[in-house]
């Protein structure tokens, strides 16, 4: 057929779309069933955050940062109670920050059980979502047994933490992640070796490290693509340098990679629960901190290495209980940049750019604060 | 074997329902439209209920593999929870968008929904049990299925919706690679019974377990396995679902309908499922022989055993993309199952066949 005239058309994936993982909207200019260029617009999650930080206490501020990042709220705690522990140079007891440890590496746990399951709902199989969550329901469960929430927990304070754990949480945790660690056997036997999924992960999104490392991406992503980068080794916070862990990393920067990673990420953040429940101390969990504290006059910048990559604060110090500005930095917003780069030009699928957007495992509250 | 207890003497029934509408003092062709029409009712009656059941039961099913309950408010385990789903369908407001193709749009789910029942008029559903048993039985069916596909394509057109559009021509593509498969692995068996007649394949499958074509090794399983591969993609059911993908399309050809024109194509899709899946009984597995029970009860067990294999693959296997779907169906199914064809023809002429 010579006279054929095809031409390519437009598609407005999202703000509502089941596969976005939140409201995201992406202008995909489409041949047929192919992607030839895609374009994310950005703001439909935007609440102004940084801005309401402005006109709060400190204290006040760490119950903002929960709705800053959700899926990891423990992370986006830390992360600000980090900061304005070395603007004011506070203390932070011993106990309290093995508690953040033990919280945090559970929150990457779940953070990346979601992602095991929403990757495979992606993809079409429905049932490794049910499984993923089942297992961070143990974790959700420890963390309302400790602070009362399920999914923002204003946890992690200034200073230290906010509740001690109970009697019961150090058997349970353990409990817990001797479950996961089975499970994940099970979760790789029911995807690693399927050739249906293989062929959807295997050379798709392939994300060169130099590219990589120009876009700013950071966390299991850039991991994937081969790059050691981690700051919990890297640029050591809380109490990262006396665990022994490692940092997984591989090659390819493929799907099929980025979703191994992750899995393996798992494994390494069960040891490091491990040891930290080993050698937690007794003691304060708390340190002195006034309810209004000033500050010095100054800035800081922190950054912590969450599930979704370098996450950081800046804060600006006017000397006044209240920060005079405050800005994020999460690692969706660099991954969400990157993905035309990925799929610009390669020819790849509709299925397939849903399956590179699920393997970034990009998050919108982070992206648009 | 073939022999089964309080079976329904369709023909019995049949004859009862003539005499009574001669004796009204009716005039012949009335009377022939009236006992089709009485019967074609029963037929639907039969399946609609079956569709419901089968909707409820792939609710059950994905709830125990996904380690939860599925339906359990409505009744014992929510039987009745499909029966509210459609009341509930039936209440609400049928959305239409403006920039509908208007005919168009309303006749894409009235055709699917007919096209998936024509296929019950040669369907076996036991010994004596079939509406009408035309000598090109089993072609009439793959003839009949097919329409699906243009109701299919008629909702993504009407629709004006680039999703719609595109989950349209997906359909349109796999049906017709999949037919071929379809086609070709059904010929082996029409091959060996020489006839194309639905109940004339039941009967060369009577007698004895391994008179059933699964058994007849090598050419039987192979061509059960093409068949149901080809026929999964036929009924649009994971891993071949991608008309419909929902992370991609979000709903495909069926975006725009809503209330019971939506259920129409949801209904449709479930009656399609148990037609691939007593295609493959009247097949593969012997059709309704078999001992003791009644022959239709044995067909409706043998069919939900196909229908179940058919659940677990949905629930266990990711999607395939839309150019691994045709190349599997070209490059892989199509040569395994002319290959086939052609062992099965050698065998068969050759001699060496028990």
């Amino acid at each position: 057929m010579p006279d054929l005239r095809t031409q390519e058309y437009m598609v407005n994936m999202g703000p509502h779309h089941p596969s976005t993982h939140g409201v995201c909207r992406l202008i995909l200019t489409m041949d047929g069933e192919k992607v030839v260029d895609i374009e994310p617009v950005i703001g439909y999650l935007h609440r102004s955050l940084e801005k309401v930080c402005e006109n709060r206490t400190y204290a006040q501020c760490i119950p903002i940062m929960d709705r800053f990042e959700y899926v990891t709220s423990m992370s986006t705690n830390q992360v600000f109670s980090l900061a304005a522990e070395r603007l004011a140079e506070i203390e932070v007891p011993e106990r309290a920050e093995y508690l953040r440890v033990i919280m945090l590496e559970l929150n990457r746990i779940a953070s990346h059980l979601l992602f095991y399951g929403t990757t495979a709902m992606d993809c079409g199989a429905l049932t490794p979502f049910l499984y993923g969550l089942r297992e961070r329901e143990l974790i959700i469960d420890l963390f309302e047994m400790t602070c009362g929430q399920r999914l923002t927990y204003n946890y992690i304070w200034v200073g230290g933490v906010s509740k001690d754990i109970p009697p019961e949480f150090e058997p349970k945790c353990r409990e817990a992640i001797k479950i996961i660690g089975e499970k994940l056997d099970d979760y790789q036997g029911l995807l690693n070796e399927n050739p249906i999924w293989l062929a959807r992960m295997k050379d798709v999104g392939i994300l060169d490290p130099d590219l990589a490392i120009a876009w700013g991406v950071s966390g299991p992503v850039l991991r994937a693509s081969g790059v050691k980068y981690d700051l919990r080794k890297d640029d050591p916070y809380s109490i990262y340098d006396k665990f022994d862990f490692d940092i997984p990393t591989l090659e390819a920067g493929d799907n099929f990679d980025r979703y191994l990673l992750r899995i393996e990420e798992i494994k390494q953040s069960i040891r490091i629960i491990e040891q930290a429940l080993d050698g937690l101390p007794e003691g304060p969990i708390r340190g002195k901190v006034k309810a209004n504290f000033k500050p010095p006059e100054g800035e800081v910048y922190c950054r912590i290495e969450n599930s979704r990559g370098e996450m950081g604060v800046y804060i600006r110090s006017d000397g006044s209980k209240k920060p005079l500005r405050v800005k994020m930095r999460g690692g969706s917003f660099n991954q969400l940049q990157v993905l035309p780069e990925i799929v610009r030009g390669k020819g790849y699928y509709i299925a397939d750019l849903v399956a590179i957007f699920a393997t970034l495992d990009i998050i919108l509250p982070e992206v648009d604060r | 074997m073939s022999e089964s207890l309080g079976m329904l003497e369709l023909a019995r029934v049949f004859g009862w329902l003539h005499e009574l509408l001669v004796d009204t003092g009716l005039g012949e062709p009335w009377v022939t439209i009236i006992t089709y029409a009485v019967l074609a009712v029963v037929v639907f009656g039969v399946l609609a209920v079956l569709a419901l059941f089968l909707v409820w039961w792939e609710r059950k099913i994905a709830g125990h593999i996904q380690q939860r309950f599925g339906p359990m408010r409505n009744g014992w385990h929510g039987w009745y929870q499909t029966i509210m789903d459609g009341l509930k369908l039936l209440q609400k407001e049928d959305v239409i968008i403006a920039t509908r193709d208007k005919p168009v749009f309303f006749w894409a789910p009235v055709i699917c929904f007919v096209a998936a029942f024509l296929a019950y008029v040669v369907m076996p559903f036991g010994k004596d049990l079939i509406v009408a048993d035309l000598n090109i039985g089993i072609l009439y069916i793959l003839a009949v299925t097919t329409f699906t596909v243009i109701s299919l394509l008629m909702a993504g057109w009407a629709s004006h919706n680039k999703y719609a559009l595109l989950g349209g021509m997906r359909s349109a593509a796999q049906v017709v690679s999949y037919e071929v498969p379809m086609v070709v692995s059904i010929l082996v068996i029409v091959l060996f019974v020489g006839s194309l007649s639905m109940q004339d394949i039941v009967t060369a499958q009577s007698g004895n377990i391994f008179n059933w074509f699964i058994f007849r090794v090598p050419f039987g399983p192979i061509a059960f396995a093409t068949y149901i591969i080809a026929a999964t993609a036929e009924a649009n059911r994971t891993p071949f679902d991608i008309p419909e993908a929902e992370q991609e399309l979000v709903a495909g050809f069926n975006i725009e309908y809503s209330g019971m024109k939506f259920a129409m194509f949801f209904l449709a899709e479930f009656i399609n499922l148990f037609t691939v899946s007593a295609i493959a009984v009247t097949l593969f597995f012997g059709g309704w022989n078999g001992a003791i029970l009644p022959s239709w009860l044995w067909f409706l067990l043998k069919t939900c055993g196909v229908v179940l294999l058919l659940m677990l693959f949905r629930w266990t296997y990711p999607r395939l993309r839309v150019d691994q779907l045709m190349r599997f169906s070209w490059k892989f199914l199509v040569p395994v199952t002319f290959a086939n064809l052609i062992i099965g023809a050698i065998i068969k002429y050759a001699g060496w066949y028990w």
